[in-house]
């Protein structure tokens, strides 16, 4: 028995030996289902990642299962885990290096808000030093709130407008993370 | 450690490259940071950058009561929470001088070995992952699911356990949880032999970790090794045997012991622990069945959590609950070190105890920060491949390791 | 081999080293002692090399820090001998304005970190060794943050405003 399911098409014009849709909604959902994450796991929420992406509840079903560990060839950066001040500077090199367009999911309690870990060494959220798309909570979450956070993720890169990183508004944003 | 020649400064051919390995390099499964000057393959010196994730787990500790220090206890070593929230829970009836029913004693030891079998579950199977062998992990991966779930049946939570208090656990286990106990023993027995024919005699594994990274008894006690890595240089030293805490001496079980401190002998000193922590579980259950099935924490109402109904209808309990939550227990002027036998090693806990809310002073000594001082000295003229799995069999926990 | 009793280690400690050594405490049957830095070397070395107390095994460095006192710097050594499973506490003070204490790296390669840990967070100042710098800390941090004085929370946080919380 097979229960292969494929990704439903986007909305469009139907006819005999064609379909037609907008070039956004085609690439949104080539996208979308074949994000490649990059796995910033620094603390208890990366074991929890490791189960996420291990046989039980295996995160390869919603086309991610190509971890990238380079920067440059991932789409989706997953914060997962406290970041230290001392790790802060790792990170936002790390972001400056992915390619546009890239998303980013903070992942438990520390990367949303620093959690328990008000001390004078924890950075208080990753949002300090730059943009989230997704915060999923939890210290740590369980794997399907990770699977949650990533199809909220997914649903964001589907709906994406292909000109969203071009615009003056998306430049303001950045710029107030003072990167260029 | 391994003999090979490696290139002197001399020779006028050499010129060093410098490999930043890591901190957020996918092969050391966290954060380190290692700058290695390297002859090729071949690494010459390594310095090790820490301290990624500090997140002040001490300086927390002198602002918070007793009680609420036990989910900061969890995220020390996540792989094996339980065995770091028993630890914190049996350092402080130490001190408040509490002695436990046996029946609790039983149900932390099976707690504890089974977060001992998770933590070496991890642990060896990502070193097949880190040989490449990708099949070990998958399949092992089923097993650590199958003892969240009997977490998940004690204390509702799957990785930072906060399970127990001080002074016995805050339920009782029900059926459903033993039965688990139960099903999963009755699975892993399985699953480990399927793991252990998988790798033990595997060729391409055992030409990987034979004779990498052999450590010597001597300069392992020197580094002040503790836990498997210390077993497997030939030394039996394990504080279940040697200070029994928690009844452990009421159990028949073996210490295994490697012989070279090599990665393959690390690797067979985990998987027997795993067999001898079945042995301790299957001990422990049947003990249990002697014991009155009602008991799951001492009476001593003046440290122990009363239930939250009878808070609300106890004047008693209300009394207690309000001078628990507020820290106006009073507890003795005295400092204490208690250990236990993490996944790691000997994980210790000195409380220094002014009579006050918090502790004055509370210093973790932490099995994973001090054996991975000696990875650096030890890379040196080891292969790079060899050194990653080198520290995949440390078992660094980058939450232990940093604080 | 049983276990050292406390009395025979503090005869043995009294003997060696007349006068230098003084008991803090016996806490739960672990033996604490405290001596000055001046002796610490002397003290470590004889408890490692003794052939009947052989406290071979070194199991944490770390320190504590009362402000009221006038030796504000505790540093404490906990040793284990593995052979008669005998642990014991060893104490030195030191004030805030000098603390220099020898180190133990001659003694146990493990020290090295411990020291360093020690450093960072005490600044305690562990002549000879090897390279004592920040190890969990930033480098460029400028305060010792488990001293009592230092606090805990991170001061640039703005959504904790007394306001929030009315206090």
């Amino acid at each position: 028995m097979s229960d292969i399911q494929i990704v439903e098409a986007p909305a469009g014009v139907e006819g005999s030996g064609f379909f037609a849709t907008s070039l956004d909604k085609a690439i949104g959902m080539a996208r979308a289902n074949s994000l490649w994450p990059l796995p910033f796991a620094t603390s208890c929420c990366g074991i929890e990642f490791m189960a996420t992406m291990a046989s039980t509840y295996d995160l390869s079903r919603f086309g991610a299962e190509r971890l990238s560990f380079s920067p440059r060839q991932a789409d989706l950066l997953m914060v997962m885990g406290t970041i230290s001040k001392k790790m802060g500077p790792v990170l936002r090199q790390v972001y400056l290096q992915m390619a546009e367009p890239r998303w980013v999911m903070a992942v438990g309690a520390c990367a949303s808000s620093g959690g328990i870990f008000d001390t004078y060494s924890v950075l208080q959220g990753i949002d300090e030093i730059i943009p989230v798309d997704v915060y999923v909570p939890g210290c740590p979450p369980r794997p399907e709130g990770i699977i949650d956070g990533f199809m909220a993720i997914q649903k964001l890169v589907r709906t994406e407008s292909l000109r969203r990183r071009e615009e003056p508004q998306y430049q303001e944003l950045l710029a107030k993370y003072g990167i260029q | 450690m391994h003999n090979h020649p490696v290139y002197t400064d001399n020779d006028p051919q050499t010129e060093y490259s410098t490999l930043n390995l890591g901190p957020t390099h996918p092969a050391t499964h966290g954060v380190f940071q290692n700058v290695l000057q390297m002859d090729g393959e071949r690494i010459v010196s390594g310095v090790s950058t820490i301290g990624y994730i500090h997140r002040a787990f001490e300086k927390i500790a002198e602002h918070r009561p007793y009680y609420q220090i036990t989910p900061l206890t969890d995220r020390l070593n996540y792989c094996s929470s339980p065995i770091n929230n028993m630890g914190w829970h049996m350092t402080v009836e130490k001190l408040l001088g509490i002695t436990m029913p046996k029946r609790v004693d039983y149900m932390r030891v099976i707690i504890m070995e089974l977060a001992r079998i998770t933590d070496h579950i991890v642990c060896n199977s990502i070193l097949g992952v880190d040989t490449g062998a990708l099949t070990g992990f998958t399949y092992m991966m089923q097993y650590r699911e199958a003892v969240y779930e009997i977490y998940e049946e004690i204390c509702g939570s799957r990785l930072t356990t906060n399970i127990g208090r001080i002074g016995g656990f805050e339920r009782n286990f029900n059926k459903i949880a033993f039965d688990k106990i139960r099903n999963f023993l009755k699975i892993f027995h399985v699953g480990l032999k399927e793991f252990e024919s998988l790798f033990n005699r595997n060729r391409i594994f055992v030409d990987r970790t034979r004779g990498v990274a052999e450590v010597t008894a001597e300069a392992a006690l020197s580094y002040s090794w503790t836990g498997p890595i210390l077993r497997a240089t030939g030394v039996d030293y394990d504080v279940r045997a040697m200070e029994p805490y928690s009844s452990y001496e009421d159990f028949d079980f073996e210490i295994p012991v490697g012989d070279n401190g090599d990665v393959y002998a690390r690797f067979l000193v985990r998987n027997e622990e795993m067999w001898q922590s079945m042995r301790i579980i299957e001990q422990a259950l049947t003990k249990l069945e002697k014991e009155p099935s009602d008991i799951f924490h001492a009476d001593v109402p003046a440290f122990y959590l009363p239930p939250k109904e009878e808070v609300y209808n106890n004047m008693e309990a209300l009394i207690y609950h309000f001078k628990i939550v507020m820290g106006e227990v009073e507890t003795p002027t005295a400092e204490v070190y208690h250990a236990v036998e993490g996944a790691n090693g000997e994980l210790g806990f000195y409380l220094i105890n002014d009579g006050g809310r918090s502790p004055y002073r509370l210093h973790f000594r932490r099995p994973s920060f001090i054996n991975y001082q000696m990875y650096a000295p030890m890379s040196q003229g080891m292969l790079l491949s060899d050194a990653i799995i080198n520290m995949s069999s440390l078992n660094v926990i980058a939450g232990e390791l940093d604080a | 081999m049983g276990k050292i009793a406390n009395e025979v280690l503090i005869k043995k400690l009294a003997d060696k080293f007349p006068g230098q050594i003084t008991e803090s405490n016996q806490d739960y049957g672990l033996l604490s002692v405290e001596t000055s830095r001046e002796q610490i070397t002397g003290v470590l070395s004889y408890l490692k090399t003794d052939s009947e107390l052989k406290f071979t095994f070194l199991t944490d460095i770390t320190s504590v820090h009362y402000p009221e006192q006038e030796k504000q710097i505790g540093v404490i050594y906990h040793l284990h001998s593995l052979t008669t499973n005998t642990r014991i506490r060893v104490k030195v003070f030191l004030s805030a304005d000098d603390v220099h204490i020898p180190t133990a790296t001659t003694l146990w390669d493990g020290a090295n970190w411990m020291e360093r840990e020690t450093f960072d967070f005490y600044g305690v100042i562990f002549d000879g060794h090897p390279d004592l710098r920040r190890i969990l800390n930033v480098d460029d941090m400028t305060v010792f943050p488990m001293r009592k004085e230092f606090p805990l929370e991170d001061p640039n946080r703005i959504d904790k405003k007394d306001y929030f919380f009315g206090r």
